[in-house]
């Protein structure tokens, strides 16, 4: 039993002050969250890890009020599922990302949010699996 | 289904199916719709089945009309089918080019995205949940009036306002099912139209355009600062563009109504009013069959569910009834001249047509 993260490369760390991992074009200068292989700009494919701020402002959001269909999720389901938040957060000038809310209650366009890692579920091996998510600041 | 739709569009135009020369087929979630030539006579033809997201009915128009223009044939038939089962639609991640992460968390969904997308449009234009609610009813009570229609109940704006939120602001009601249908369309030169009937529409333009870097879009784990208009804006401006007139020259319009939002969004975004105006055009009624920009004659989306791949068929076909003035209880009056459709969705595609008499 050990806590693993959702996927590699995605974040810095699995402390208090871990930061998501985008991509930035070393032409265009375009960040993109994740990292991937190529600009969706420019054609070039030099792409380098561009840590992104843990702070932001909510640019839009909807509430997930029914459980997602299984696969390809895998949270709770049926009884155990709990409507989350989804918006997206706008990093500085770097970018928006999507995410999903701590919270389905209470979000307004403009509001500061900060990002943070989530328990999300167990794995077939026992092992506690981590997410990130953004909370509102209050 | 399919086969139902080719045989009424062969009656209608009064052909044979060995008259017609080649087809294109759209489906999403039949692998084949090729096979509908089995039931129908195997004469050989060429028939190519496609599949561009929620846009396939408009890429097959699109394509039919372009071989013709080509000069290569004379009579041709475009048709889609499709039929999908009960619940959100779902797929692997992976295959829309998202990490698998972002399904297993929740967020591969389209419905959250029409929510997130006119939860933030309200908030920048002032559109109010009423307004989404007397969308959904007007095209419930349109949908009424359409024996073909899979939803003929009309409901009040209370029941619509207080059903289940599954999106926030988007209640149930709101949003279109997914279900299974077909349609079928018959395309010849122009100049040979009259053989087959004495009101010949004409397809005027047909234009298909997917997003631009910057356009709000499904199926985006995240998006650049910078900002762009969306697919539909880009394939409405080269329809009209192509065709030669604009918005004020149309006379009945089919829009996307995936939810009661993505209709608000489209009459803007399709150049029919200023962001924002939609308030006061639904409030005064200006959207229903008697109104200045009557939308979704038939019930759109919202009452004939969305099997994708004859989505936009069935808008064409809505759109000829008016023009010819065979849309009976639902028939627009002033003797239209100038129809419009619009299909938007995944995974960020558009497309637009526009006939006339
Ligand atoms: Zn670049």
């Amino acid at each position: 039993m050990a806590r693993i993260p959702i996927a590699e490369g995605l974040f810095t760390s699995m402390s208090d002050d871990a930061r998501l991992i985008g991509g930035r074009c070393t032409a265009c200068e375009i960040v993109t969250f994740p990292i991937q292989g190529s600009c969706p700009r420019c054609p070039s494919t030099d792409m380098t890890e561009h840590p992104l701020p843990r702070h932001g402002r909510l640019w839009a959001w909807t509430t997930q009020e029914f459980p997602p269909p299984s696969p390809p999720y895998l949270g709770p389901k049926g009884d155990a599922f709990v409507p989350y938040g989804v918006g997206y957060v706008q990093l500085g000038d770097d970018v928006r990302i999507e995410t999903r809310i701590t919270t389905a209650e209470g979000l307004k366009i403009g509001m500061e949010m900060e990002l943070v890692l989530v328990p999300s579920w167990t794995d077939k091996d026992g092992n506690e699996v981590i997410a990130f998510a953004f909370r509102p600041v209050v | 289904m399919g086969a139902i739709a080719i045989r009424k569009a062969l009656a209608d135009a009064g052909v044979e199916w060995r008259d017609i020369q080649f087809g294109f087929a759209g489906s999403y979630e039949i692998d084949n719709p090729d096979a509908v030539v089995a039931l129908m006579g195997l004469t050989g033809i060429p028939f190519t089945n496609v599949y561009n997201g929620c846009a396939t009915a408009g890429s097959v128009l699109a394509l039919a009309a372009d071989a013709i223009r080509l000069g290569d044939y004379d009579l041709g038939i475009a048709v889609g089918m499709d039929k999908h089962l009960p619940g959100a639609f779902s797929a692997d991640p992976r295959l829309y080019a998202c990490p698998s992460w972002y399904g297993e968390l929740g967020q591969f969904l389209t419905p959250k995205f029409f929510g997130m997308k006119i939860n933030k449009y309200m908030h920048d234009h002032g559109i109010t949940s009423p307004t989404l609610a007397r969308v959904v009813a007007k095209n419930l009570r349109n949908g009424a009036l359409n024996p073909n229609a899979f939803r003929r109940k009309p409901l009040a704006e209370e029941e619509i306002l207080g059903s289940r939120m599954l999106n926030y602001p988007l209640t149930q009601y709101m949003f279109c099912s997914p279900d299974e249908g077909a349609a079928a369309v018959i395309v010849c030169r122009a100049d040979r139209a009259h053989r087959y009937t004495d009101k010949p529409i004409y397809l005027r333009a047909s234009a298909v355009r997917t997003r631009r870097l910057g356009a709000f879009e499904v199926h985006s784990p995240w998006l650049p600062i910078e900002e762009t208009v969306g697919p539909t804006v880009d394939a409405s401006r080269a329809a009209f563009e192509k065709a030669g007139i604009g918005p004020e020259d149309v006379d009945v319009i089919q829009l996307q109504d995936t939810d009661a939002g993505a209709e608000v969004i489209h009459l803007a975004e399709n150049g029919f009013c200023a962001d924002g105006d939609q308030e006061k055009l639904v409030a005064d009624g200006e959207l229903e069959i008697g109104g200045r920009l009557p939308v979704n004659t038939d019930g759109g989306l919202i009452a004939n569910g969305e099997p994708i791949g004859a989505s936009g068929l069935r808008q064409i076909h809505e759109v000829v009834l008016q023009l010819r003035g065979q849309a009976g209880d639902r028939q627009v009056p002033g003797d239209p001249k100038v129809g419009y459709t619009q299909l938007y969705g995944a995974p960020g595609v558009a497309g637009v047509s526009i006939l006339s008499l």
